[in-house]
């Protein structure tokens, strides 16, 4: 049930993702390319993928049972309903109620859990192994992604992500910037973790050993595969949106103003995370919990912040 | 100028709780230099409707001594010394992070509690000074090197003058010269006191001194 006015602008949030969110991926891999001096994969590489893989056919393995085909199917299930929860900027999602943040993040761990089962039921050691550390940073991702948007939430007095992004106007920066910039940070590693970016994760790596989120998905093939990387770039712009909502205040009423100032966002951010994954390795695995751990507390801190 | 107070105090909050998870020695003297930096801000912005020559000099001092001289003698007592980071913490340093998020709310909620004299100017100052202090006593008992303890020394005089210079703007300049003078001379003779006991024992394992005794059972 939607307490907003359903308006045709509340189409923007869900289409602008499930169109463009495949070229943020390309995006980030061109900004790689020409920091590092090649010329790089075409934008719509991603796309391309996509339909290669969709119009081949999957392979299972005889030892998988139907957990291992329910896995990327229940996964961009639930992303296509986190889709629905998300605002662009300041135009309201499709669908919002008081406490949607809630199911936002649980839908994500729906997401998180049945790709670790399928993983599991492979039997592979390797895939238990990125599992095994898929749930240990997530574990630590989580409550500084929570603690995060309860932030904002108490800033904006309620628990809806289009209210609360609705309200994130330059006023509220002034009002509160140490906080706001502390939970955007937050955000910004919540990012980077979850989707399995570099310092966390390296996307591009092809050694098992060192993968996380990849490494589950090995065994996966043909639409299945297509499946999961539209899902991780649909996750990528979910919650790059989040992080995007609040460090570009342009709240002008106006529908394609900010509709372009939150897209512009969109791309910026892409490229601001080519250029960390540019020009920083990937951390030890033992210093990643660190990290975790710090944007855990500068969101707790930031809710200090928020509370006094 | 309250935004200028409030952004420097949460500076100086964040440098203290990234302080609790470093380990790298040199990363940490580079840390309390910044809040040396930070304080010599927070006295300017403390006083930013009327800046005296007074407050110039003792912001100034403040900075030269604490963001630039501390961090310079510490950083030669830690070349002498040979140490890289702090082995072995206590607290191993996520748990350290997760308590000092624990002790800023506990200082947050501790300065609602607290009368005081005068409102202060932002009401970040009470519960940032608490928190700094607080800080500084738990990395005092929670790190073995004798070089870590002197750093947070310094962190909990910090949060002192963090409190001094928020809450009492009328403080004499003497008492403040005074007291950054009794500092600077606790970090250098415990600069001198940290070369020594490598010299003699070639760490600075502070806990290791423990079983220093001329008396044996």
């Amino acid at each position: 049930m939607g307490h907003a006015p359903m308006t045709p602008a509340a189409i923007i949030p869900v289409l602008s993702p499930l169109l463009l969110a495949p070229l943020l991926l390309g995006v980030i891999a061109r900004t790689k390319a020409v920091v590092a001096g090649r010329r790089g994969a075409p934008l719509l590489q991603p796309y391309y993928d996509l339909v290669k893989l969709l119009q081949k056919s999957a392979v299972y393995s005889r030892t998988t049972t139907w957990v291992f085909r329910a896995g990327p199917v229940v996964g961009l299930a639930a992303l296509l309903c986190a889709t629905a929860y998300v605002p662009l900027g300041g135009i309201p999602a499709l669908l919002s109620f008081e406490g949607d943040l809630i199911v936002f993040v649980y839908v994500l761990g729906l997401l998180r859990f049945f790709t670790v089962v399928a993983a599991l039921d492979t039997g592979s050691s390797f895939e238990a192994m990125g599992a095994s550390r898929e749930v240990t940073f997530a574990a630590l991702a989580e409550p500084a992604l929570l603690l995060g948007l309860v932030g904002v939430a108490r800033n904006a007095g309620s628990f809806s992500l289009s209210t609360i992004y609705a309200g994130m106007d330059t006023a509220a920066w002034t009002a509160a910037a140490p906080a706001l910039a502390l939970i955007a940070a937050a955000l910004l590693v919540v990012f980077l973790a979850e989707n399995a970016r570099v310092p966390v994760d390296d996307p591009t790596t092809h050694l098992e050993l060192t993968m996380i989120h990849e490494v589950m998905v090995l065994d996966h093939g043909g639409p299945d595969l297509a499946f999961i990387l539209y899902g991780s770039a649909l996750k990528l712009w979910l919650l790059g949106a989040l992080f995007v909502g609040l460090v570009v205040p342009i709240r002008s009423g106006i529908v394609w103003l900010d509709t372009a100032a939150a897209l512009t966002g969109m791309l910026g951010l892409a490229i601001v995370t080519g250029i960390i994954e540019s020009s920083t390795a990937r951390w030890r695995l033992l210093r990643i919990p660190q990290l975790l751990v710090g944007a855990g507390v500068m969101a707790a801190v930031a809710l200090v912040l928020m509370l006094r | 100028m309250t935004m200028w107070v409030d952004t420097t105090l949460v500076f100086l909050a964040l440098t203290s709780i990234l302080l609790l998870g470093s380990s790298r020695l040199t990363r940490c003297i580079r840390i309390v230099a910044f809040q040396g930096v930070l304080l010599g801000v927070l006295t300017v912005a403390v006083h930013a409707h009327a800046v005296t020559l007074r407050v110039v000099a003792l912001a100034s001092s403040i900075l030269v001594l604490k963001g630039f001289v501390f961090p310079w003698l510490l950083s030669r007592v830690l070349r002498d010394a040979n140490v890289r980071r702090e082995i072995e913490p206590l607290v191993s340093y996520i748990i350290s992070m997760l308590a000092g998020t624990l002790g800023l709310a506990v200082s947050f909620w501790l300065s609602t509690r607290l009368p005081l004299p005068a409102p202060p100017l932002s009401l970040l100052v009470v519960p940032v000074a608490l928190f700094m202090t607080l800080a500084g006593l738990f990395l005092i008992v929670s790190r073995r090197t004798a070089l870590m303890q002197v750093l947070a020394y310094v962190v909990l005089e910090n949060g002192i003058y963090a409190f001094g210079v928020g809450l009492v703007q009328e403080t004499p300049m003497l008492v403040e010269l005074g007291v950054l003078l009794d500092v600077f001379v606790a970090v250098f003779v415990m600069g001198i006191a940290i070369f020594h006991i490598n010299r003699e024992f070639d760490h600075i394992d502070a806990d290791q001194l423990a079983t220093l005794h001329d008396w044996t059972p």
